[in-house]
């Protein structure tokens, strides 16, 4: 079980969290102008990278709040923690 | 007790306490400080059960948590009886009742032992092979299978334990109190670190604490009498806790580790009521030390398995700690020098060894010298080659090896024994290492794998990181904890350390035999019968990766996990394929290390605590009003009130009634209400739902439908504008936390600009809903400030209110289709307002009704239920429900989606309403639906989602889904099921008061 430290209350246990897949994929500003497959790409693909991966995290059994994660999907190290709208650390 | 087995030798038994224990149906006496194990060895007893396959009789092989055959099933038939427990590990007590499991009729004459005489047809795969085929035959195999094979039996009845879980937090956790978790331990504690140290044994000290030898000494002293002193010390240190009999279970990643300890199973049974039986310790530790020692390896040889051969580290233990002898006329068989210690052990005590058969030519240790002069016969170069004896071992055939190890020449020479120790050297105990994710390197000179990458603060000290001499663990211990730990005092000051033992070892994984492999039987998994010919054939038939080979032959994959074996099968698989050791993958260990209780597994959290739920502020007075409940997410919902003998139907058709009839009351407590607040609430609830918001006018209500990016229905409710900045939300019971949660999401990392904050205050109100053409009548009572006419207090608004000066909110809105009201109240009053409603509405019949009832009614006027009749495949206009689809919106979560080539077919499943031929039948809901049935296969359009009586309308109504059913209004259809198909014809939804005569009557 991971310890994160949620940017906003510390070192917490994996157990408070809740995964939400893959970071930094931001929703069109203007879906209608998009075709089918822009549309899809949107939707449906994530890369679910074996490696370093950025991720959102939800601190929801604790301040609710989302932020970003590095994580190495090969060996769960934590690499980094960002809050959102802040910019990924570079690799 | 005939005693020649037991002498008066050991500190660890109390002679003076005589415990009497029943084994298989008979009475036997040991001593407190015994196992069972070594209780039943003291007896004469080895032959404890049958193997897995081919019901080989089978001994008591070790003394520790490796042990592969005496697998028994304590407490017989009572509610504490516990299969798969190791006799190696169970303290006795008095009035202890145990038996063999894995035998039937019993461990004498077992019928199963018939497989032994057929193993020429039970080779690896066999039961792949031959009860896999015909697939239909499985079911008779399956019957005698699992009698015979029999893996112990679960209790019938609750557990009578408590069980407990703890939480640890430690600067340092020491895994094992052997000679390096002594040391380590003193170091740590002494240096300021909380420390934590556990021992899966009841004693400290692991194996050197019995080490009485002359040629193992520590700065002078005897190994066992130096440590002695050293846990004298440790045990005065306030920051370190030591916990025994607790065995680490799993090591996780970030050193977060399960571990269990025993507290009652020592006891005897009438001591331990009341008590705490075993405890789930999770332990998050800063840094770990594993010192988890090593495990003696068996030898490989033809019928290596009788009872009476015994690994001898376990005869040297049983003697030194226990003071039993294994037998009375031993030999030992050994690769490496530990066996001579095993030998000086004996012969302390006078105790007869046969010979010794050691497969290194040149010998060269102080022991083994020691032992060559008490006139102990050392056959050098030799090996075993066959053993005989068939409910014990009798007699023993050994050869010369060739010089490479691979033939046997010469003579074959019978000696006669009734224990055989055997010796192959050590394997370090990494599982737990390799659990916490470390990765593992093999060291070619003494053939082990030891922990290379370690994942998270760490180390690996003693012999399970390959240090087995005295020497080196002492020395090695003290350097690596002081680099690990970063202290420059070791508290220990200079120290000698003198070992009589070589590290010579001559390593052969598969010993040879002068028979040909396919008459052999040299088990490498002794629980479950794989033997090397089995690990051979795998290998012949193409599988190469160790994890396939694993399955195939199920070496290693006992309760034991192979911790055994393991070593010896890739051993023959790199001998045999040709490649390197480890080149296959070694495998993996998974938690837990040993078997964990159930008990131990849930803790506290059982009965009513298994799984937690959610009671209204109004629960109290359904239950006393006979109400039956359902499960609602989390939540008991009062389900339906039976009245003196009605049954479900009956009460809902009441129930029913009376609320289009006269009045009824729901508690609505449960439905998800967030607050949502902030100057962009407006535009933030334009884009969530798929309806406009923004001129909704405050003080009113307004339903919307939310659906996921993917255009798929998620959740729907009312909103209720109660200022120009302040709305709230009502969800489904099931979706509160999940909605929250979406919400959140958009808010905090798609719209971070919007001024908009969520509060969940599902549990701050209590919410009541009175529906019917009485419903004005009785809340005017309830609420007499309040102005209830039409004109001010039309369908779909609010208005706040006070009643007896608690504020409350009013809502005229309704989920029946009737003209209805629901109060909102602080939650503490709920149950008082809900007294005050049933006080006013005696007169008028109100009927408390459940969400059976509520489903009924809703469904007459075909309003869905989110997750009931639609599932996540579901747009809103696959559910007929296109006017609540905004097309001015610009955008809204999932419109986009709504227009995807998928989503515009015509042919998906839409929400129809189905009438029944009969209008007595009432469909089952999931039953299928289809138009043709000549045609095979029969095409499947759709099914029922909800189906009812309606007693108002006086015939079945249901709801379904059905391709295409939009355009299929008035069409026939048929449910086939199991005794007749049933025709319907495919209706509106709506089947009451479409015009809502009744929502908006003049009450
Ligand atoms: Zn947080």
């Amino acid at each position: 079980m991971f310890l994160i430290n949620c940017p906003f209350c510390g070192e917490r246990e994996q157990s408070e969290f809740k995964a939400g897949g893959e970071a930094h994929i931001v929703r069109p500003k203007q879906p209608t102008e998009l075709s089918d497959d822009e549309w899809a790409e949107y939707l449906f693909m994530r890369k679910n990278i074996k490696g370093v991966q950025f991720e959102r995290w939800n601190h929801i059994h604790g301040c609710r709040k989302w932020f970003n994660m590095v994580r190495d999907t090969s060996n769960d190290q934590i690499k980094a923690v960002y809050k959102m709208g802040e910019k990924p650390p570079v690799k | 007790m005939s005693n020649s087995l037991r002498f008066k030798t050991s500190k660890f038994i109390d002679e003076t306490y005589r415990v009497s224990f029943k084994f298989n149906n008979k009475t036997y006496f040991g001593f407190k400080g015994d196992t069972l194990a070594s209780a039943l060895l003291a007896n004469g007893i080895h032959l404890v059960g049958r193997s897995f396959k081919y019901h080989r009789p089978r001994g008591i092989m070790t003394s520790g948590s490796e042990e592969p055959n005496a697998i028994i099933q304590l407490h017989d038939n009572s509610s504490r009886t516990e299969p798969n427990v190791r006799a190696t590990e169970v303290e006795i007590y008095e009035g202890l009742v145990a038996s063999s499991q894995n035998c039937w009729p019993n461990v004498n004459f077992d019928i199963g032992g018939i497989n032994n005489l057929l193993s020429p047809i039970l080779p690896a795969g066999f039961y792949y092979k031959t009860f896999m085929w015909p697939a239909s035959f499985w079911e008779k195999y399956e019957y005698f299978i699992r009698k015979s094979a029999g893996l112990g039996k679960s209790p019938k009845v609750a557990d009578p334990d408590i069980y407990e879980h703890n939480y640890i937090h430690c600067d340092v956790l020491i895994i094992g109190a052997g000679i390096s978790g002594i040391i380590a331990a003193k170091m740590a504690a002494k240096n300021g670190f909380k420390t934590l140290l556990v021992d899966e044994k009841s004693y400290l000290g692991g194996s050197s604490i019995y080490d009485n030898s002359e040629f193992s000494k520590i700065n002078n002293q005897i190994t066992s009498s130096w440590l002695e002193k050293e846990i004298n010390e440790i045990s005065k240190l306030e920051n370190l806790e030591i916990k025994t009999t607790t065995s680490i279970a799993a090591f996780h990643g970030y050193n977060f580790l399960l571990a269990r300890e025993n507290l009652t199973d020592h006891l005897p049974i009438n001591q331990r009521n009341g008590k705490v039986r075993q405890k789930l310790l999770k332990i998050r530790a800063k840094k770990v030390i594993t010192a988890t020692g090593s495990i003696e390896r068996p030898l490989i040889f033809d019928n290596n398995d009788r009872p009476g051969i015994l690994l001898s580290s376990a005869i040297k233990k049983y003697i030194d700690l226990y003071g039993v002898a294994c037998g009375e006329n031993n030999i030992l068989f050994t690769n490496n020098d530990t066996a001579y210690e095993t030998a000086l052990s004996l012969i302390q005590r006078g105790i007869k060894i046969n010979a010794i058969i050691d497969n290194r030519e040149q010998i060269d240790s102080k022991i083994s010298y020691e032992v060559e002069k008490n006139n102990i016969k050392i056959y050098k170069g030799y090996s075993v080659v066959d053993t005989y004896g068939y409910k014990r071992i009798n007699k023993i055939s050994i050869m010369k090896l060739s010089k490479d190890g691979q033939k046997l020449i010469g003579e074959k020479i019978k000696l006669n024994c009734d224990c055989l120790g055997v010796s192959g050297g050590w394997t370090p105990a990494v599982h737990l290492f390799t659990q916490s994710g470390g990765k593992l390197k093999f060291r070619e000179e003494d053939q082990v794998f030891i922990p290379e990458v370690y994942p998270s603060d760490q180390i690996s000290i003693g012999s399970c990181n390959g240090d087995f001499s005295l020497d080196e663990v002492v020395k090695n211990t003290l350097s690596s904890i002081k680099k690990f730990l970063n202290i420059d005092n070791s508290e220990f000051k200079t120290i000698e350390i003198i070992s009589g033992l070589n590290q010579s070892k001559r390593n052969i994984w598969l010993l040879p035999s002068d028979k040909s492999i396919g008459k052999t039987k040299s088990f490498v998994d002794y629980q479950n019968d794989a033997t090397s010919k089995d690990i051979k054939l795998a290998l012949r038939e193409g599988f190469r990766s160790i994890e396939h080979v694993k399955r195939y032959t199920t070496t290693g994959m006992g309760t034991d996990q192979g911790k055994l074996g393991n070593m010896h099968a890739l051993g023959i698989i790199s001998e045999t394929a040709g490649t390197k050791m480890g080149e296959h993958g070694t495998t993996t260990f998974r938690p837990p290390y040993t078997p964990l209780t159930f008990g131990a597994i849930v803790g506290r959290n059982v009965g009513e605590f298994f799984d937690i739920f959610r009671r209204t502020p109004i629960h109290d007075w359904h239950i006393a009003n006979n109400a039956k409940f359902e499960n609602v997410g989390q939540w008991k919902r009062a389900w339906y009130y039976p009245k003196k003998n009605e049954n479900m139907h009956q009460a809902v058709q009441r129930e029913s009634k009376a609320a289009r009839d006269s009045a009824g009351i729901l508690d609505a407590s449960t439905l998800g209400k967030i607050d949502i607040q902030g100057t962009d609430a407006s535009e933030f609830l334009n884009r969530v739902y798929t309806n406009a918001w923004s001129k909704l006018a405050i003080g009113k209500c307004r339903y919307g439908l939310m659906l996921n990016e993917d255009g798929m229905v998620y959740d729907d409710g009312v909103t209720t504008r109660l200022g120009e900045n302040h709305y709230i939300m009502t969800t489904t019971t099931g979706g509160a936390a999940n909605v929250l949660g979406k919400l959140e999401d958009y808010l905090q990392t798609e719209w971070p600009e919007l001024d908009v904050y969520l509060s969940s205050v599902t549990d701050h109100y209590a919410t009541i809903s009175v529906c019917g053409p009485n419903s004005k009548k009785i809340v005017s009572k309830v609420i007499p400030d309040l102005n209830f006419s039409d004109e001010k207090f039309p369908h779909m608004s609010f208005k706040d209110s006070k009643i007896n000066n608690i504020k409350c909110r009013v809502m005229r809105i309704s989920f029946t289709g009737e003209h209805s009201y629901e109060i909102n109240i602080q939650a503490n009053y709920g149950k008082s307002v809900w007294e005050k409603c049933m006080e006013a509405g005696k007169d008028f019949n109100i009927t408390p009704y459940g969400t059976e009832t509520m489903h009924l009614l809703r469904a007459e006027k075909g309003f869905i239920i989110v997750g009931q009749d639609t599932d996540a495949t579901m747009t809103p206009i696959d559910l007929q429900m296109d006017w609540i689809v905004s097309k001015k919106k610009y955008d809204f979560i999932g419109k986009r989606s709504l227009y995807r080539s998928d989503t515009i077919r015509e042919d998906r499943k839409q929400l129809v309403g189905l009438l029944t031929e009969n209008p007595d039948d009432v469909l089952e809901e999931g039953a299928q639906i289809v138009a043709d049935i000549k045609k095979t296969p029969i095409e499947m359009l759709g099914h029922v989602t909800s189906s009812y009586y309606s007693p108002n309308l006086k015939k079945s109504i249901a709801l379904g889904v059905v391709k295409g059913g939009k355009k299929m209004l008035g069409q026939k259809l048929i449910i086939p099921m199991e005794n007749k198909n049933i025709n319907v014809t495919v209706a509106d939804p709506v089947f009451l008061d479409k015009e809502g005569e009744r929502l908006n009557a003049k009450l």
